[in-house]
């Protein structure tokens, strides 16, 4: 079904058309523009880091700004330790519920596991924050028998969570996207359902199913509240193995608990902006990748 | 060899159970701070501005602040938001231009919140010089709810059926009157709904104003747009890591009232949406 064509009226030109089509284009276009403007603003008060500090200070292991120390590693590390470990816990989880909820669950259960889902992506972060740090922390510490919950790991199962919406819904999709007749084919062949959800249709959607986890990795690595308010925030370098049972500290907990009590302008001003930067390019990064696999057609063989 | 339907029944078992894992924290953190939350609220703790270092009193300063950030961010974002949804659904072509422009979208979507404080505070309380103000960090969060409005927005509009601009069109009926008596109030229920969840998110969100709008204590409301606010988000922060000794119930009492708007929004969206799905002729 294409779109109809614009319709000519010779007799008269109207410019209220004209205008109206001009305005959304311009409305629609801003994004564009607001892209441009956060990478400007970013660059032009994080950039000035990059010539008032040396570049061993910068990507050294000691996050100490008073001391002008701005090692940006243990942050970067820390960043990656308790997202990596989220998407661990997630993807499973994720996985296994999509196919649940697309291929097995009678109605009844869609019908009441689909709007839990939506409320776990509506709860804000900063409650989810506040239930870690009452609940699940002292849990943690329980378990581990460590000094504090405030841990990696109570960030990383915290962040799961957050990321699940995301990784179940587009996992869902991709699911959906697999045409019927891959499974009445499977099931012909006399394959159980159960076979033919995971040699037939998991492995179809496996695309869709990548694009869910660099979606819920960007959501992850961006997060901030709850983040901050469960690790412990000690910037020190995770390189040990049990790193992640111990504080951690991120770049997004970084810039929101300091940025309060610098002066504008200054080193440490610039730095926090700095990994602002970074958070940029790696949130773009992950962000394009996982546009690529959306832009590509899915695949669609036959009667769906 | 073992039996594969029972391999079967064990492995659709083990779903439910992983559904279950999943699903039952979100009731038990909702029933955690209804429980312990409930006995705070009563009409002084939402009517009251807090007294004794916010140890006591109501948060009503935090209740207004968070709805005029709302309310600042749906005057921009909505505009803006279901234009670039029209443009999208309706105008645009798959050039070149329009591919950067999802492109665009896509990443605003995925910008860190605490990245969009940054910018926030860089353009608008710097630059701008609007200070730290409910305008400056109304106009963040309307940025970062743009491509929540503007996705499920043009979902809507796309699911107008082809035929419906056809009719409009075969009966003398310009594009853009197509668009605005036929099907914008066709998608209406999908655009008010896309529109709900990017405000209950702008809502909810505390990095975004940390630097642009929040206040940490200012028992009053603000008397004008270039003053900055509490907000509910940032004060459960506040309360919950910043002020040693607070009572937990007062706590526990801002995160219900937190949640209880942000689910209430939610739920409005989903009623709207599946009254309107059953309604629907097409």
């Amino acid at each position: 079904m294409g779109k109809p064509k614009r319709l000519s009226h010779p007799s008269h030109p109207r410019w209220g058309e004209f205008a109206i089509e001009s305005t959304i284009r311009v409305l629609a276009f801003s994004s564009i523009g607001f892209v441009i403007l956060i990478f400007f603003f970013l660059v032009r008060e994080g950039f000035p880091i990059f010539w008032e500090t040396s570049p061993e200070n910068l990507f050294g292991t000691r996050w100490y700004p008073t001391f002008g120390l701005f090692g940006t590693l243990p942050l970067i590390l820390g960043s990656f330790l308790v997202t990596v470990t989220a998407i661990l816990i997630a993807l499973p989880l994720g996985v296994a519920t999509a196919v649940f909820v697309r291929e097995v669950a009678p109605n009844w259960a869609r019908e009441i596991l689909k709007p839990m889902i939506e409320v776990l992506a509506g709860i804000p972060s900063v409650v989810l924050g506040f239930f870690g740090m009452t609940v699940v922390a002292p849990l943690v510490r329980e378990v581990l028998g460590a000094p504090t919950g405030l841990t990696a790991f109570t960030g990383a199962l915290i962040l799961a969570y957050m990321a699940l919406p995301t990784i179940i819904s587009v996992a869902e999709d991709a699911l959906d996207a697999v045409p019927k007749s891959y499974r009445d084919a499977g099931l012909a062949m006399g394959a159980t359902q159960w076979q033919t959800i995971w040699r037939v249709v998991v492995p179809a959607a496996r695309s869709g199913i990548v694009t869910a986890v660099m979606l819920g990795l960007g959501r992850a690595i961006g997060e901030t509240m709850a983040v901050m308010m469960v690790t412990g925030n000690a910037a020190r370098m995770p390189l040990t193995l049990d790193s992640l049972f111990r504080p951690v500290r991120t770049m997004t907990a970084t810039i929101a608990a300091e940025m309060g009590e610098v002066a504008q302008g200054s080193v440490h001003y610039h730095a926090l902006f700095g990994i602002g930067i970074i958070l940029f390019v790696i949130t773009f990064i992950i962000n394009a990748m996982a546009a690529v696999t959306i832009f590509k057609k899915p695949r669609r063989g036959g009667l769906r | 060899m073992i039996n594969r339907h029972l391999v079967q029944r064990l492995g659709f078992t083990l779903l439910g159970v992983i559904s279950l894992i999943v699903v039952l924290p979100i009731l038990f953190v909702i029933g955690n701070i209804v429980v312990r939350g409930i006995g705070a609220i009563n009409w002084e703790f939402l009517t009251a501005m807090p007294r004794g270092g916010m140890k006591a009193g109501g948060i009503f300063p935090a209740i207004v602040g968070t709805l005029l950030l709302v309310l600042g961010t749906a005057v921009v974002a909505i505009p803006v938001g279901v234009g670039g949804a029209i443009y999208l659904a309706e105008y645009a072509r798959d050039t070149f231009w329009t591919r950067i422009l999802r492109l665009a979208i896509i990443n605003l979507a995925g910008v860190p919140s605490v990245v969009y404080g940054l910018f926030g505070l860089g353009l608008f309380v710097l630059f701008l010089q609007f200070g730290t103000s409910v305008l400056a960090g109304s106009l963040t969060l309307a940025i970062m709810t743009l491509p929540v409005i503007i996705s499920t927005a043009e979902e809507a509009l796309r699911a107008v059926p082809g035929e419906f601009r056809l009719v409009s069109a075969s009966l003398g009926g310009t594009r853009w009157q197509g668009i605005r008596s036929i099907v914008l109030p066709q998608a209406l229920p999908g655009i008010i709904t896309g529109i709900i969840l990017g405000l209950l998110r702008a809502a909810g969100e505390t990095a975004p104003i940390l630097f642009t709008a929040a206040a940490f204590y200012l028992p009053r409301i603000p008397r004008s747009l270039l003053e900055p606010t509490m907000a509910l988000p940032y004060h459960l922060y506040v309360i919950s890591t910043q002020v040693p000794g607070m009572p937990p119930r007062i706590q526990y009492g801002t995160a219900l009232v937190l949640l209880t708007i942000v689910l209430s929004m939610n739920a409005v969206a989903a009623i709207i949406r599946s009254y309107f799905r059953r309604r629907r002729e097409w």
